[in-house]
């Protein structure tokens, strides 16, 4: 039993790891914004198609995957721009609608261009597993796991160290009084849309490898990551990164010690109990309402 | 009439007039159209076939219309509620027999008992935590249904749900179970036209409005809240078992996560807090996808498209914003005619 603990924690934190990503994704947009992105797992899936159309198209390997980011970033900035953008002010049903209508969108346009087939990657080095104290690793699962981790401080750093960064972490605090500040707020929400779609499709073509993507994969994937920023406390950049590793590893250790069928209730499950005892995630600041 | 004794704080509706409100003015409307589709066209697919389904969807979404658009609080997983009625009379009739309308009475039972279980804990989330939180009990329904193989079939579902009868009649053809479902349907539309004009219609819509300003004002939010979302689940889960024994099949698909995602569109759709914006938003986006069947592979895309749309320009929703946009059309009509009388007066 307690043996194959490594091997569940390695596979738990690679999943982690990607919907961290993810959830960090989500986390960007609802700072900025204060909506809730459930196209976030579309630009997961666009990352991903792009590169391997492009690879099985003979572009070199590294190119590939800078196109694929390129062009999952233009597709972020254009859903801030024709669907978020012009329906500023409305309710956030509301905007949970369009960025449902615009994740049904992609979904549907995907279909059209890639078909409803399973579409692989290989491998970015190789697939000569590596032991690991009774553990398999696969280079895959550590460029997964390298790949979330540089991304992650340079997000951090991004938001703690630039004058950029720290203009959309005003407009997150106060749109208002970062317009008057001179900071141009509907750039910086653009920015976020194109930073959340860049950590989407870097997220999909790291996982690319190792699970198999078709048009809908990004459903469960956008699912998983609200759910990893909601547990780490909506709002808080970090918080979604806990908490997409804390959910990955949770689910690896409900498939492997539970049941694989149920690994995705018992995932829910913990998150229902969290949320009843914190009702603001594990790290989110408790609300207060403004009377 | 004499002026009354006390003020009417709770108030229901106004005794001895409730046909002339302009609400239930609709639902004679509603009724005849309901009732004219099938005699003008006794054989059409769209009215006998699609009409059902159109039928179900109203009751599920004026259902979900009374905790989102009145209350205020949404919910992703609706169709768990559905689901649960719905399997509730599939296992108890399949497996163990029992009379269809016993079945049903057991499946309300079950429904009940997990919708005041999870009401207290779960209404006491807010915005997204909310959101997310309906959305995961949703998701955990639809695993059970998809892996308890013994008792739910797994993802093939069960089969051979026996039809439903009421003493010396049995219903048997598509109009049978039009009639059965647009009755129900009347029904609900009526219950919720007096739900929200109630005492705990109005207690709902001061939720909405500011939940601490209604705790001021005496309201038991928590208790307001709890009601109903426990009274939109058992009406859905009631839909739920006519469901079952209509196509006497169901399986795990027709209460997933896309299906909740489908009833939050159709009350937004229409026109959020409007009973007849969710009963038009059902409507429209039912036909919509019935329609939208002939494109085949461009379906998704078209009904992405047209959701983000309506919603970009209407985001008060179709129904409540057309019928703003033809009051004000008309209120103009109306000042540009009486302009020239003023001038001879």
């Amino acid at each position: 039993m307690l043996d194959q603990l490594p091997q569940f924690l390695i596979t738990g934190v690679t999943v982690g790891s990607i919907y961290a990503l993810v959830g960090l994704g989500f986390a960007i947009i609802y700072n900025a914004s204060d909506v809730v992105n459930f196209a976030q797992g579309e630009f997961v899936m666009i990352g991903a198609m792009l590169a391997i159309s492009l690879i099985s198209a003979g572009t070199p390997f590294a190119l590939a995957l800078v196109l694929a980011a390129l062009c999952t970033v233009a597709v972020g900035l254009a859903l801030e721009k024709f669907a978020v953008e012009p329906a500023r002010g409305a309710s956030v049903v509301t905007l949970i609608i369009i960025t449902i209508g615009a994740s049904i969108f992609l979904r549907g346009m995907a279909q059209l261009v890639w078909g409803k087939n399973f579409h692989t990657l290989p491998p970015f080095s190789g697939e000569t597993p590596l032991q690991l104290g009774g553990a398999t690793l696969l280079p895959q699962n550590l460029w997964v796991m390298g790949g979330t981790a540089v991304l992650v401080l340079a997000v951090r750093w991004f938001f703690n160290h630039t004058p950029v960064g720290k203009a959309l972490l005003a407009c997150s605090c106060n749109p208002m009084a970062a317009q008057l500040m001179g900071i141009n707020v509907r750039r910086m929400l653009l920015l976020a849309y194109g930073l959340s779609a860049l950590l989407g499709a870097v997220a999909g073509m790291l996982v690319a490898p190792i699970t198999f993507t078709s048009y809908d994969a990004g459903v469960m994937l956008g699912l998983k990551g609200f759910s990893a920023a909601i547990l780490g406390g909506m709002g808080n950049s970090m918080g979604a990164v806990a908490g997409g590793l804390l959910l990955g590893i949770l689910e690896s250790l409900g498939a492997g010690y539970v049941s694989s069928g149920y690994k995705d209730a018992i995932a829910f499950v913990v998150i229902l109990l969290v949320l009843f005892f914190r009702p603001s995630g594990l790290f989110g600041r408790r609300s207060t309402d403004r009377v | 009439m004499s002026a009354p004794e006390r003020p009417r704080a709770g108030g229901g509706p106004r005794p001895g007039r409730p046909l002339t409100r302009p609400g239930l003015r609709g639902l004679l409307l509603l009724a005849i159209a309901v009732a004219a589709l099938p005699l003008l066209f006794p054989k059409n697919y769209f009215v006998t076939v699609v009409g059902v389904a159109v039928g179900f969807n109203v009751i599920l979404a004026v259902s979900l219309n009374l905790l989102i658009g009145y209350a205020g609080q949404i919910s992703l997983g609706h169709a768990a509620f559905f689901g649960l009625g719905a399997y509730g009379s599939a296992i108890l009739t399949t497996r163990y027999g029992l009379n269809p309308w016993l079945a049903l009475l057991a499946g309300l039972a079950v429904t009940f008992l997990v919708a005041s279980l999870i009401a207290r804990p779960i209404l006491r989330l807010k915005g997204h935590y909310l959101a997310m939180a309906t959305l995961g009990f949703g998701i955990i329904v639809h695993i059970v249904m998809v892996q308890a193989v013994t008792l739910t079939g797994g993802p093939d579902g069960l089969s051979g749900i026996p039809g439903l009868s009421l003493p010396g009649w049995t219903l048997k053809t598509d109009l049978h179970w039009y009639g059965l479902v647009a009755g129900v349907m009347l029904i609900v539309v009526w219950l919720s036209l007096n739900i929200v004009d109630s005492r705990t219609g109005r207690a709902l819509r001061a939720v909405h409005g500011s939940e601490f300003a209604a705790e001021m004002m005496g309201i038991d939010t928590a208790r307001t809240k709890g009601q109903v979302f426990v009274l939109s689940a058992l009406i859905s889960a009631f839909a739920g078992s006519l469901f079952a024994h209509q196509q006497g099949f169901v399986s795990p698909d027709s209460f997933s996560f896309f299906v909740s995602i489908e009833l939050v569109t159709m009350v937004v759709l229409g026109g959020m807090a409007s009973t007849y914006g969710a009963v038009f938003g059902a409507v429209t986006l039912t036909l919509l996808k019935a329609g939208l069947v002939v494109f085949h592979d461009y379906e998704m895309v078209i009904l992405g498209a047209i959701l983000m749309v309506v919603m970009i320009f209407l985001p008060q929703g179709l129904f409540v914003g057309l019928a703003q946009g033809l009051r004000r059309g008309l209120a103009r009509r109306r000042e540009r005619r009486a302009a020239p009388g003023d001038e001879v007066a």
